[in-house]
């Protein structure tokens, strides 16, 4: 591809053999903990209880596998409640991703009236916290509510509403983000692209787009995972479970009547990472996909 | 084409990049920019390119005003100091984009592609990535997508700074064969004296944004118009030293302690004044000789065919090329032989000629 490694003369003998070996064994020492958790979850899942990492049945003898953690997967709501999250999460990488890579061009690379205090504001905006906005917001969402046939989509108690804030809520970071991946692409490589006969909207999507992919690709994992955890926000404008996102949903589940099996939460927990886990597979590619080489010095 | 500036100015709020900048390119010729580092090369040369819109002055393509034309409606090709490759496409596309976004068909583009890049000597890199070329050949594709398209205007911003020395001379030559085969009008920036002298036509000189002489090479170099232009042009570097011009008897004689230089009539008579001037001598116009002014030798930096000799004579320095073969040391007493056709003349004060204005 197209990276950039250091490529190391190799030595040999034992030394190399030793060389290679050390840091790998320190590596995979300091990452133990770590992998024995998600074993553990894996493992509980799976299991009625368990000691250490061994599933036990009532008897405490090695065994009692089940499903029976998973049956909360024939429960409906949870599905509508996956499809909730999995539009607000879509839209939220959807509508960052869109706005906040238009917008930090735009900051980046014009000058326009009130492009200083629109770059202060976004910064000051992200201090605020969500929770002191939430009156606001709800007074907001009332008000669309109001509007015909936007109101049913985006308004209190809609899935799309949840994902309208969520947006509005990321956008800072995300502009700011992208502002600052432009910022670091030559003036000269657009000058050049400009000349050679393209718009500025080629240049943006032809010539700059694709060289802040890895940004993009990071932007887009962080605001899924915004996105598909998101608990405050959804919590506190929706009511039932019609319109719940997982979080909530699952919250609902864990309630505080029943007791707490730990293994059902960690099947909970487990589904719930799965997206996560498929979309990371997917973006890492454009993550990991760094250009470099082809300008020299310039500005 | 020709390509005329007038009065072209841009200032970004007290900023200053280019300062009422006024010259004509005529159709084929080579044009060099040259000045020291801000003195506002590649502003005036964003403005040619459409990149820049000029706070006032007009720009006149073959007559017409392109002040409003957008860089991809001027029929223009650059080439950048930095390159400026699109780093994820190859070189094949690299050359090719220019021709993609005028829509030329498939086959076509391919044909022009390839001969640009066999005319380049890229043609076996087409399927590389920008990051597995070194800079030489990086360059040759940069200049390889300004050509493709057929440009009736050239602009080069520095293209061969990033290069080594001997690289750079090799493409400097190349760069200006090629222009002189396509005949296309070319304006090229750089701060390298050399550079401009062996490849322009005609140099404009820049200085705070301004154009302080603009003239053919050979001129600027024999009839420097301004203590700047006569110090920034030539290398080494000409010798700058305080006189007084005095008339004895019928001649003219440049003088200060150590020295007393009859000079040629015509010099003489313009230099008189009633005031010290400065003189200006290049190295290679003033020899080591048997008879002539007395001088110690302070410093020898060997060039390699030249020694860079800088004598002492009461004072003032004087950098002297001579024969290696002198082998001189530090210190050694000389005597110096000046070509007093040469010598240049310039008003401390307004710093403009004597002899040229
Ligand atoms: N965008 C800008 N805003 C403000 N000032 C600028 C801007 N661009 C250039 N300048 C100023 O204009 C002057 C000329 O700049 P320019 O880039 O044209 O110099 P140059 O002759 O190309 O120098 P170099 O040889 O270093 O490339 C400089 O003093 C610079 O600081
Ligand atoms: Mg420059």
């Amino acid at each position: 591809m197209d990276t950039t490694t250091f490529e190391t003369e190799p030595t040999y003998g034992l030394r190399r053999v030793l060389g290679q070996l050390i840091p790998y064994v320190l590596l995979t020492i300091s990452i133990l903990p770590i992998v024995i958790g998600y074993v553990w979850i894996f493992v509980a899942t799976f299991s009625l209880r368990t000691e250490g990492l061994l599933p036990k049945d009532a008897n405490g003898n090695i065994g009692g596998w089940t499903l029976q953690n998973w049956t909360f997967l024939n429960d409906p709501a949870v599905w509508r409640a996956t499809l909730n999250s999995l539009i607000i999460a879509v839209g939220m990488v959807v509508g960052v991703g869109a706005i906040s890579s238009l917008t930090g061009y735009a900051l980046s690379r014009m000058n326009f009236t009130g492009r200083k205090g629109f770059l202060s504001i976004t910064l000051i905006l992200h201090a605020f916290r969500p929770e002191m906005l939430l009156i606001a917001i709800f007074q907001v969402l009332l008000f669309i509510g109001g509007i015909p046939v936007i109101g049913s989509l985006f308004g209190f108690n809609t899935v799309g509403g949840v994902a309208l804030v969520m947006i509005t809520l990321d956008l800072p970071l995300g502009v700011w983000l992208m502002k600052g991946f432009f910022d670091n692409i030559s003036w000269d490589m657009e000058r050049a692209a400009l000349i050679d006969g393209a718009s500025r909207f080629r240049v943006w999507w032809e010539i700059i787009i694709p060289q802040i992919k890895p940004g993009l690709a990071a932007l887009a994992i962080f605001t899924f995972i915004t996105g598909w955890n998101a608990y405050l926000i959804p919590f506190t404008f929706t009511v039932g479970s019609k319109v719940a996102n997982l979080p909530v949903l699952l919250n609902q589940f864990s309630g505080d009547t029943s007791l707490v099996s730990w293994n059902r939460v960690a099947a909970l927990g487990l589904f719930q990472l799965i997206p996560i886990i498929i979309f990371f597979i997917f973006t890492q590619e454009m993550l990991l996909n760094i250009y470099s080489g082809g300008t020299k010095g310039g500005a | 084409m020709r390509v005329e500036l007038e009065n072209l100015t841009k200032r970004w709020g007290d900023a200053i990049g280019a300062d009422g900048v006024n010259l004509e390119v005529d159709h084929g010729e080579f044009v060099a920019f040259l000045g020291p580092s801000g003195c506002g090369k590649t502003t005036t040369l964003l403005m040619i390119a459409g990149i820049y819109k000029p706070t006032a002055g007009v720009i006149r393509f073959d007559g017409q005003v392109v002040n409003k034309l957008a860089p991809k409606d001027r029929n223009i090709g650059m080439v950048f100091q930095s390159y400026a490759l699109y780093p994820h496409m190859n070189v094949f596309q690299n050359i090719s984009y220019p021709l993609k976004l005028k829509k030329v068909p498939q086959e076509e583009m391919r044909k022009r592609v390839e001969r640009v890049a066999e005319m380049m000597g890229i043609g076996h890199l087409l399927d590389r990535k920008p990051a597995q070329l070194s800079g030489g050949q990086q360059q040759r594709v940069a200049l390889g997508r300004a050509l493709v398209k057929e440009p009736q205007l050239l602009l080069f911003d520095e293209p061969l700074s990033n290069l080594d020395a001997r690289l750079r001379l090799s493409m400097r030559s190349e760069i200006k064969r090629l222009q002189l085969d396509l005949g296309i009008t070319s304006i090229y920036v750089t701060h390298d004296q050399v550079e401009a002298m062996t490849m322009a036509d005609r140099i404009a000189v820049m200085k705070d944004g301004k154009v302080q002489a603009y003239d053919r090479p050979e001129e600027l170099y024999d009839r420097p118009r301004t203590l700047f232009i006569a110090g920034f042009i030539g290398n080494p570097p000409m010798n700058f030293v305080d006189v007084e011009v005095v008339q004895v008897d019928n001649t003219f004689h440049a003088r200060r302690q150590g020295l007393d230089l009859p000079l040629p009539a015509d010099r003489g008579e313009k230099a008189a004044q009633d005031r010290p001037v400065i003189m200006g001598i290049r190295p290679e116009d003033v020899s080591i000789a048997d008879e002539g002014i007395a001088g110690e030798v302070y410093v020898v930096e060997p060039l390699g065919r030249d020694d860079l000799v800088d004598v002492q004579i009461n004072g003032a320095h004087l950098r002297v090329l001579a024969d290696p073969a002198l082998n001189l040391r530090i210190g050694d007493q000389v005597k110096l032989k000046i070509n007093t056709d040469k010598v240049q003349f310039f008003d401390p004060q307004t710093e403009l000629s004597l002899l040229w204005n």
